[in-house]
């Protein structure tokens, strides 16, 4: 046929799975009427749908109505820029005020690490991240295929206590090289739904400012975690009041439902606006070969979203609306594990934050759970409670119950 | 970082048009379509299709990595033909990316990845990102003969000697058709003799296809290069986009396409581009994909297409005619014939690029400068390259332009 036998591509090997992805596609093949999908971090209803927020429905409805589809500057809408810094900084933020950020609309928020990290390899010096452990898998990948090749991870989940290993993750990073860029998930850690408390945010900024480091803030689920915007961003302006440069990475993915619309911002905190503009004309050189242009549809959404009183007022009910669900989802599972008598202690799936809850099961017992319960989550333990309902939370305890005495 | 990067070559130029208050001013830099009112047009397609989506309230949910099923598989038969044996024998990847940038970013780090140490060879003159998208993914390019400044078309013996002098197993990037900047694409002749070449040589092609239904009318006649090639039993990569055939410029909505030897492949390929696609935005947005895909697979809106396509692509080859007629009125010494042979958007005129480093209007003084005296005296912003947009171009205009040119010729 070709010149080559077999073709050019008889060598390219077959990938594996996506950690993550992965999931869905094997729930998807599953015919059990009782199987439950606790993989990919999407918020379902509790008639377990997909939900599309009514103040996206509305923003929606305006934005086809006044089509336009012409290209958007490299950097995006201006506007979405504005918005979005305002919503991570605050309104009254000196970082705002006095133009030290670099706000590019990118590709959600894989997009907008990407487009970080990429920039951080050709203009930041020091090619070490630190990582927590665990983290996002693709947080592993995104930042050695952009040019950040020492990857580092710093303790985080203590599985004794299902919670933060607060002086383990502060000795790690004391022994970090200096000028690191600190990687840290702004709240809703994912996957373990562990978040330092304000005490000790207040230490991690200190072992920053001590060690010089350059922190990059993965900014997911504000909103979602708590129900409150401003609660969600306490971290992140805990940094930036402190006058730290830094980067910040944001999603709408799960906040507002834009998942498939792929709606993110990237920004990056310089010292003063005069940096600020050169490092924005450098992010547009990393765009540029990469995607030329951002996708207009989901930002101009959010534009609308933000803007308008009625329609953000509305978001912020509906956001407290899916992040009570969730809370209630929590305090629901915890109660029917130790309904089921569930060996061990639970507590922490109440103490956990956001979308995701690391149960602390070990990967045999996850196995068995999917195997015979036909619950798919990732074999790292995580699962996620947007995808429970009050009757699933029941089902699961019992196949959690089943699964840690199986697999002991 | 001593200083700001100079403006994108090509998106600066809006930038620039933008802030000069002459009435008179044309812009024909960047690539998108505009009526006779120099109006941006939406495709009436589009807009049905959106009512379409929004009354179906469809959700938001994250589509799988490699894009919207539907769409892949209307894009990959809309390139290649509903019936092609390739796609019935299961040997066509088609993973959904960000127009045809990001599908050619895939395609690029896939090489870069899997196809180490070899070269890719671009076009001389070729879109000034191309460059740049395989430079970021790690490379590296050079360029083939193409051009041809004494008759203003192709030069067709050095493009095939440079493919010829290059090592078995490169990759050489084609345009599919209305090739940009230029406007000069090769004849089916030719396009069998670059084919036998490839297939001699074990080259990789990688068609940038940006126009198809857009530079004649026609979406078979504009695809008819790399079905030629796949009909023929040789692998090739396709980026394939949608911003101006179907007026989604901002939607980002494309493809990249391989075509291989067999099956199997096809399923290893897809697996390792979901990975690069994965690493750079996890999965492409869905707006775009959905009213391409309602487009296409609709007889009524696909027909419909095809004849707001017929009526773009028809103004172009209008304005270019009278572009011809204008400008031999004003010159008929000179031998114009190159604005109706070159096709599609673009035309490159032979009006010299400009030589200095930094382009900072109002700097150079220099004579051979006759794209600045374009931009400076005539307010006609035009890429560096001497590359204009006939879609920018109306009727109304074009006798300016037409004595524009004359006079900066004479530069």
């Amino acid at each position: 046929m070709t010149s080559a036998a077999g073709g050019l591509f008889s060598h390219v090997e077959q990938g594996p799975p996506d950690p993550i992805l992965g999931i869905a596609e094997a729930y998807k093949k599953s015919t059990n009427p009782k199987k439950l999908n606790l993989g990919v971090g999407a918020y379902r209803t509790e008639e377990g749908k997909p939900l599309v927020l009514e103040a996206v429905r509305r923003a929606e409805q305006a934005v086809v109505s006044n089509p336009d589809h012409e290209y958007l500057p490299i950097t995006g809408i201006p506007e979405f820029n504005a918005l979005s810094a305002r919503l991570a900084f605050g309104e009254d933020s000196s970082v705002i005020r006095e133009n030290c950020n670099a706000t590019v609309q990118a590709l959600s928020g894989t997009g907008s690490l990407r487009v970080g990290a990429e920039f951080l390899a050709r203009h930041y010096p020091v090619r070490t991240v630190l990582l927590p452990s665990p983290t996002w898998p693709s947080h592993n990948k995104i930042f050695p295929l952009a040019g950040v090749a020492d990857v580092r991870a710093y303790r985080y989940f203590k599985p004794s206590s299902r919670g933060l290993d607060y002086e383990g993750m502060l000795e790690d990073l004391r022994k970090a090289p200096e000028g690191s860029i600190l990687l840290l998930h702004a709240c809703a850690h994912n996957p373990t739904g562990v978040d330092p408390s304000l005490d000790q945010w207040r230490g991690i900024l200190e072992v920053a400012k001590e060690k010089k480091f350059l922190p990059f803030f993965d900014s997911a689920y504000q909103g979602f975690a708590s129900g409150d915007l401003e609660r969600d961003a306490t971290a992140i302006r805990m940094f930036a009041d402190e006058g730290m440069e830094m980067l910040l990475a944001q999603s709408y993915a799960k906040n507002m439902g834009l998942y498939g619309e792929r709606v993110g911002a990237l920004t990056v905190v310089a010292r003063d606006a005069a940096i600020a503009e050169r490092v924005e004309s450098q992010l547009k050189l990393v765009i540029r070969p990469m995607f030329s242009n951002p996708p207009r549809f989901g930002a101009a959404i959010v534009v609308k979203v933000l803007q308008d009183p009625e329609l953000y007022a509305l978001w912020r009910k509906e956001l407290k609306g899916m992040a009570d669900r969730i809370n209630g989802m929590r305090t629901l599972l915890f109660q029917e594990l130790q309904r089921a008598g569930a060996p061990g202690k639970w507590s922490h799936i109440v103490e956990q934050i956001g979308m995701f809850s690391f149960t602390g099961l070990s990967k045999p017992q996850v196995e068995y759970l999917t195997a015979k319960w036909h619950v798919y989550m990732t074999l790292d333990g995580r699962i996620s409670m947007a995808g429970l309902n009050q009757a699933s939370c029941r089902y699961l305890a019992e196949g959690i119950a089943d699964a840690i005495r199986a697999c002991p | 970082m001593e200083y700001a990067e100079p403006p994108d070559p090509i998106l600066g130029v809006t930038e620039a048009y933008k802030r000069d208050t002459s009435p008179d001013k044309l812009n024909l830099g960047v690539g998108a379509y505009r009526t006779e009112e120099l109006q941006p047009y939406m495709l009436e397609v589009v807009k049905k299709a959106e009512r379409i989506m929004i009354d179906s309230e469809d959700n938001k949910e994250y589509l799988p990595i490699e894009g919207l099923a539907d769409f892949n598989k209307a894009t990959a038969e809309l390139l290649l033909g509903k019936d092609n044996a390739a796609i019935r024998e299961g040997r066509v990847t088609t993973l959904q990316s960000l127009s045809g940038t990001g599908s050619l970013r895939v395609g690029a780090a896939f090489i870069g990845k899997f196809l180490p140490g070899r070269t890719v060879y671009l076009s001389n003159p070729t879109w000034g990102n191309h460059k740049n998208i395989f430079a970021d993914a790690g490379v590296e390019w050079k360029e083939y003969r193409y051009f041809d400044k004494a008759t203003i078309g192709l030069d067709f013996e050095g493009m095939t000697a440079d493919l010829e002098a290059a090592p078995d197993g490169s990759i050489a990037v084609l345009h599919g058709c209305a090739h940009n900047p230029t406007g000069v694409d090769p004849t089916r002749e030719q396009w069998g003799a670059i084919a036998d070449l490839c297939e001699r040589k074990g080259h990789l092609p990688f068609f940038d296809v940006a126009y198809q239904g857009f530079a004649s009318g026609s979406l078979d006649d504009d695809a008819w290069a790399p079905r030629f090639f796949a009909n023929r039993g040789i692998e090739i990569m396709v980026a394939q986009s949608y911003s101006k055939n179907l007026g989604l410029y901002a939607e980002r909505v494309g493809a990249i396409n391989f075509v291989l030897a067999d099956a199997a492949a096809a399923k290893r390929v897809l697996s390792q581009i979901k990975r690069i696609a994965r690493a750079l935005y996890s999965n492409p947005p869905v707006h775009g994909a959905r009213i391409a895909s309602t487009v296409i697979s609709r007889p009524e809106l696909f027909a419909e297409w095809n004849t707001e396509m017929d009526e773009m692509a028809g103004r172009i080859k209008s304005v270019r005619q009278l572009l011809y007629d204008e400008l031999t009125k004003l010159e008929p010494s000179r031998d114009w014939s190159f604005v109706t042979r070159q096709i599609g958007m673009f035309s490159f005129t032979g009006l010299s690029p400009k030589q200095a480093r930094t382009w900072l209007p109002g700097r150079c003084s220099l004579p051979c400068c006759n794209v600045e005296n374009m931009t400076q005296k005539h307010h006609v912003y035009m890429t560096k390259d001497g590359r204009i947009s006939l879609a920018g171009l109306s009727a109304a205009k074009t006798p300016a332009l037409a004595a524009a040119i004359v006079d900066s010729f004479k530069v």
